[in-house]
């Protein structure tokens, strides 16, 4: 329940769509500089109490939106995202600005380049206002563990936005942010989407370029956009998506207008209901919403049938191994030695190391660094790591049957609504297992998108994740159009 | 394989992985690691005789990735990506002595 001295959604405030926006700067009605500034005043007025931006790039903003303006001036064709206020999570490096990752091991990073996709936003005329506070290295589902503090959830500042993509999520619900940029890996931009009550897109992996994502675990990242409808979430994924020379595991699939696809009626897909995520754990009041979503797909025209995905519950233990192994090599390299925190107090290189870590890294982070280098040490490897590959292969090949009988298949995002602040934080293994119904698509490699699906009776939001086949995120937009145009 | 890790365990892989642990923390990392190695466990139920193992997904999409062509480029500029350096003499990151003579 919200808290007695505030009112629920104080906070909540749905932005305007790309499209409005981009119209009124273009005929002049409004000017992007203003835009922004008006994006920093609400900034400076919500942040102390949300905590979702970590640093602001002003200068760079301004700059952009200043000459957004001067082509306005000159009547020139404005690009797609002309003037629009972006907020971009820490764990994607924005040349000369911090990117912290959250995390006291980057603190006093300036990274010497862009990430691919935030140079994508820049190159279609968006606004870059910072960068957003998320789960240390990305590593969390509540946003707690930020080594800056965790991220309030807009609709009710005592409860968690989800994580580890909280800022992204919660900018946007708050409209501190029109879009944002966040990752998902295990969930990190499907749950806070479903928290916080906005749309965040899980892309195919390799669809969108990697290249400046500071690592977690590669054969499972991904970056994808926040926006306050699925229609702008959609255009978001065009212009961050397609093929980088920088990033060779990027697929040269061709990009879709996403937009245009979403705009198609969801009459005659098939749509698949797996009763695995519809079981034990799940809060019946998630379920009731989802089911009302369920029933307005079927009033959209959509065939709707069961399908089996049998392997569901091996998925999170699947994945702990996968994803912690793979973080343990990717953040080895933060060494103390050509970037990053140094521990002043080192008399050895050995002692280099792990001063520099031990004094760098948070809890979780050394929980997972452990837990993945013991599941790839020696005598291990073939029980823990090579059997949860073996395990994704079984997974993945459950999701790829279904897709052969139906277009999308729909679940609830998250067992449970937002949790409140330090509910869950003591005990890891429960904030894992509430990733149940995410890690599965995290493994397969398929898309998906959040889509907000009802609220619960106390007022919390429910998010329904609509999954579809690699490369089939117009299919998922298409019904995520649906669910979201029956809660007008 | 179910694991009973204990204090050594993680001491040893602390020491694999260049990360410390205080003593204050060694019991909640020993308890953490201890349930989510009882959970993984569970994963025993399956039989995956003869699955091969999955570690790229593209594999399964069917759309490949494309290699760039193997030429030479100019790297990040080096004066920046010194600047980052904790300690440098601008041409080589320093770190205490390796060897002691």
């Amino acid at each position: 329940m919200p808290s007695d001295t505030e009112p629920a959604n104080t906070f909540v405030e749905t932005p305007g769509t790309l499209d409005a926006l981009r119209g009124q700067i273009a005929s002049g009605r409004i000017r992007a500089v203003d835009l922004a500034a008006g994006y920093y005043d609400r900034i400076e007025k919500l942040n102390p109490r949300l905590n979702v931006y970590l640093s602001l790039t002003r200068e760079r903003a301004f700059a952009q939106a200043e000459r957004i303006d001067a082509m306005a001036a000159r009547g020139d064709a404005l690009p797609p995202l002309a003037g629009i206020p972006v907020g971009i999570k820490d764990v994607l490096v924005t040349k000369g600005a911090p990117s912290t990752a959250a995390s006291k091991m980057l603190r006093d990073y300036r990274p010497p380049y862009d990430c691919t996709a935030v140079a994508r936003l820049e190159a279609a005329g968006a606004v870059v206002l910072g960068k957003l506070n998320c789960d240390e290295f990305a590593m969390g589902s509540s946003n707690e563990n930020s080594a800056y503090g965790p991220v309030r959830n807009p609709v009710d500042p005592e409860r968690v936005p989800g994580g580890s993509s909280g800022g992204s999520a919660a900018a946007v619900a708050a409209n501190m942010a029109v879009a944002a940029l966040g990752t998902d890996t295990g969930g990190s931009i499907r749950q806070p989407a479903s928290f916080c009550g906005v749309v965040g897109v899980l892309p195919t992996w390799g669809r969108v370029s990697r290249y400046g994502l500071i690592a977690f675990a590669s054969s499972l990242d991904r970056i994808g956009p926040f926006a306050s409808n699925v229609r702008d979430a959609a255009a978001l994924l065009g212009v961050i998506a397609g093929h980088d020379p920088c990033d060779a595991t990027s697929s040269t699939a061709p990009v879709e207008d996403y937009a245009a696809e979403s705009d198609k009626p969801a009459a005659g897909l098939r749509i698949g209901v797996p009763a695995e995520y519809f079981g034990d754990g799940l809060d019946p009041e998630v379920g009731a919403a989802i089911e009302k979503g369920i029933e307005h797909l079927k009033a959209a025209g959509c065939a709707v049938r069961p399908v089996s995905l049998p392997n569901t519950r091996y998925a999170v233990p699947a994945y702990y191994l996968i994803a912690t192994a793979e973080a343990s090599a990717n953040l080895a390299r933060f060494d103390g030695v050509r970037y990053g925190y140094r521990s002043p107090r080192s008399a050895t290189l050995a002692d280099l190391y792990r001063h520099s870590r031990d004094e760098g890294f948070g809890a979780e982070v050394k929980r997972r660094i452990l837990l993945g280098t013991y599941a790839l040490s020696a005598g291990y490897y073939d029980a823990y790591y090579r059997k949860a590959q073996q395990v994704r292969r079984l997974l993945a090949e459950e999701f790829l049957r279904a897709f052969a009988e139906v277009d999308a298949i729909v679940t609830p995002t998250s067992p449970v609504p937002a949790f409140r602040i330090g509910e869950k934080a003591g005990d890891p293994l429960a904030m894992y297992l509430a990733d149940i119904y995410t890690v599965t698509a995290s493994l397969a490699g398929i898309c998906g998108v959040n889509v907000p699906c009802g609220r619960t009776p106390a007022g919390l939001p429910v998010g329904m994740q609509v999954l579809a086949s690699h490369f089939g995120e117009s299919t998922a937009f298409r019904v995520a159009r649906a669910v979201e145009a029956a809660q007008q | 394989m179910s694991a009973r890790v204990t204090i050594e365990d993680v001491e040893r892989v602390a020491e694999l992985a260049n990360v410390e642990l205080t003593p204050e923390e060694m019991p909640g990392m020993l308890r953490d690691l201890n349930a989510i190695l009882d959970c993984v466990a569970e994963l025993n139920e399956l039989d995956t005789e003869g699955v091969a193992p999955l570690a790229q997904v593209s594999e399964l999409s069917g759309v490949a990735a494309a290699l760039r062509p193997d030429r030479a480029g100019s790297p990040l500029d080096r004066a920046a990506v010194m600047s980052q350096a904790p300690e440098t003499d601008g041409v080589f990151f320093k770190v205490p002595k390796v060897i002691e003579r």
